[in-house]
């Protein structure tokens, strides 16, 4: 990035520090209200128009999710769920699917290209797609299954929180159209705040297991929710209940790589140092005419 | 006897190898640089992170191919006899190049056989877990969940197979006249009667 107007925390692939002079940077943190959701769509239209994303035109099969999935065009998708939360109690659960914004993102740890993933000290999670090389690996990172590969480009794309409005202190695009207010943008901790009154309110109209979610086990994430069954998150399209990076990547991508390093390192070391010190194998020639 | 050399490999035997070797250096190479950031400059070689992405996967192929061929001709020459399990008992005086009068091993010894046998495990293990995690053309066929296990098979079996290349690599330096057996297909009679007396005898007799 030429003008880097965000500071960065952690970068992919990158061993040495990262560019962080510029002193503490308040935490931010969207906030969705799935209460307050009507599924309108205007977020995944306003996320369209400020990243100028046009996702193919897909098939009606029936249900109101449009498009079916996440793609490299479509950052965020909102997500329809009915539910029967008790028996004869029907919901309709509307959840915005998208980056998380993981404070400890998986795949910035399997990102193998240094760059391609940072983490700015704001705690937004962004994809800068030309250190791309699309090998995928951030997919296998990903505890909530967001990066998509391209196949016009063969990179990986994701929400960016509209890490470019933020930098120069708007809000993100989607928070900027929401009609009823359910998606609020801010410092973490107000975000928290706020959270806090919408689930005492929640709870007085009889949601007793209304909550924030905000996932420890990737040390909270910069994408909240306000879910009316934070017990049951999973009826939410499958919001994981406990999501973290796969102790899998944690071994892949841990402390076994340094250490397999060293260990091919120190093999050739001792194959030069066994050549110095024992000489090499060597037949004598002679032994030819003697036998 | 007029000229004290024995041919240990055919030239297309010899040709196979070096595509073995070359195209495991490569992966070897293009597989460090997404392994470690500290390799990542390697990538280079290839041109640059994307290339060194795509064309991984296509150099794993050729490996395979070529190693399958390779394997199915030593395959024979490889069955661990009581023979090698007697003259692995002396390894480590071999190592410390002390005199030795050592029983009477075939073609290959016992660390040649185990090379072997690693690389007919971990050459299929790299390649399937490899097929797992190809990006774009087989990953979106799998789930997630295996392809985070197949990422670390891929890595934990390419660090084997890096391992015992070394060792093999190392093993054809320290031990004089063997190189030449890959290079020009022949080895002197006395390194045959010295490393290999059993293969020695045998081809002398067929000759």
């Amino acid at each position: 990035m030429a003008l880097q107007s965000l500071d960065i925390k952690a970068r992919s692939a990158t061993t040495t520090p990262s560019p962080s002079v510029r002193g503490a940077t308040t935490q931010v943190a969207k906030l969705i209200d799935i209460s307050k959701c009507i599924g309108c769509k205007a977020c995944q239209v306003a996320c369209m128009e400020w990243n100028d994303l046009r996702d193919g035109i897909g098939h009606n099969v029936g249900v109101y999710d449009n498009p079916m999935d996440l793609t490299a065009q479509s950052w965020t998708v909102m997500r329809f769920s009915e539910v029967e939360v008790q028996a004869g109690r029907l919901e309709w659960l509307i959840r915005k699917d998208g980056c998380m914004h993981c404070a400890d993102p998986g795949c910035l740890k399997a990102c193998p290209s240094p760059g391609a993933i940072v983490q700015y000290a704001n705690g937004i999670v962004d994809f800068h797609e030309e250190n791309c090389i699309g090998c995928g690996y951030c997919i296998a990172g990903c505890p909530f299954n967001i990066p998509r590969l391209s196949k016009q480009d063969g990179k990986a794309y994701k929400c960016t929180l509209c890490s470019d409005r933020v930098a120069v202190g708007l809000e993100p695009a989607c928070v900027k159209t929401c009609p009823t207010g359910a998606i609020v943008f801010g410092a973490k901790e107000d975000m928290i705040h706020h959270a806090e009154e919408r689930i005492a309110d929640l709870k007085s109209r009889g949601f007793q297991n209304a909550g924030l979610y905000d996932p420890p086990g990737v040390g909270g994430t910069h994408v909240m929710y306000v879910l009316q069954h934070a017990d049951r998150p999973e009826l939410y399209h499958g919001l994981p209940k406990d999501p973290g990076i796969s102790p899998l990547v944690s071994l892949w991508k841990g402390i076994t790589k340094p250490l397999a390093s060293l260990g091919l390192g120190l093999a050739v070391l001792a194959g030069f140092f066994h050549y110095v010190t024992a000489g090499p194998n060597e037949v004598e020639e002679d032994k030819e005419h003697t036998s | 006897m007029s000229a004290p050399i024995v041919p240990r490999y055919s030239p297309r035997d010899r040709a196979n190898h070096w595509v073995i070797a070359i195209t495991f250096i490569l992966l070897a190479i293009s597989g460090l640089a997404l392994f470690h950031p500290a390799f990542f400059f390697l990538s280079n070689l290839l041109g640059g992170g994307t290339w060194n992405r795509i064309l991984h996967p296509f150099i794993g192929v050729v490996l395979l191919l070529s190693f399958t061929a390779f394997a199915l001709r030593l395959a024979a020459d490889n069955r661990i006899t009581a023979a090698d399990r007697e003259w692995k008992k002396y390894l480590p005086r071999i190592l410390r190049n002390e005199p030795v009068t050592l029983p009477k091993i075939g073609k290959y010894n016992i660390g040649q056989k185990y090379l072997f046998w690693s690389l007919v495990v971990l050459i299929p293990l790299l390649f399937f877990t490899g097929i797992v995690i190809w990006q774009p053309w087989f990953a979106s066929y799998f789930s997630v969940g295996l392809i985070r296990l197949a990422v670390l098979v891929h890595a934990a079996a390419a660090f084997l197979a890096m391992l015992a290349i070394i060792v093999h690599i190392y093993s054809a330096i320290w031990t004089k006249g063997s190189i030449r057996a890959m290079t020009r297909g022949t080895v002197s009679a006395a390194w045959a009667k010295h490393h290999h007396p059993a293969w020695y005898e045998e081809v002398s007799r067929s000759r």
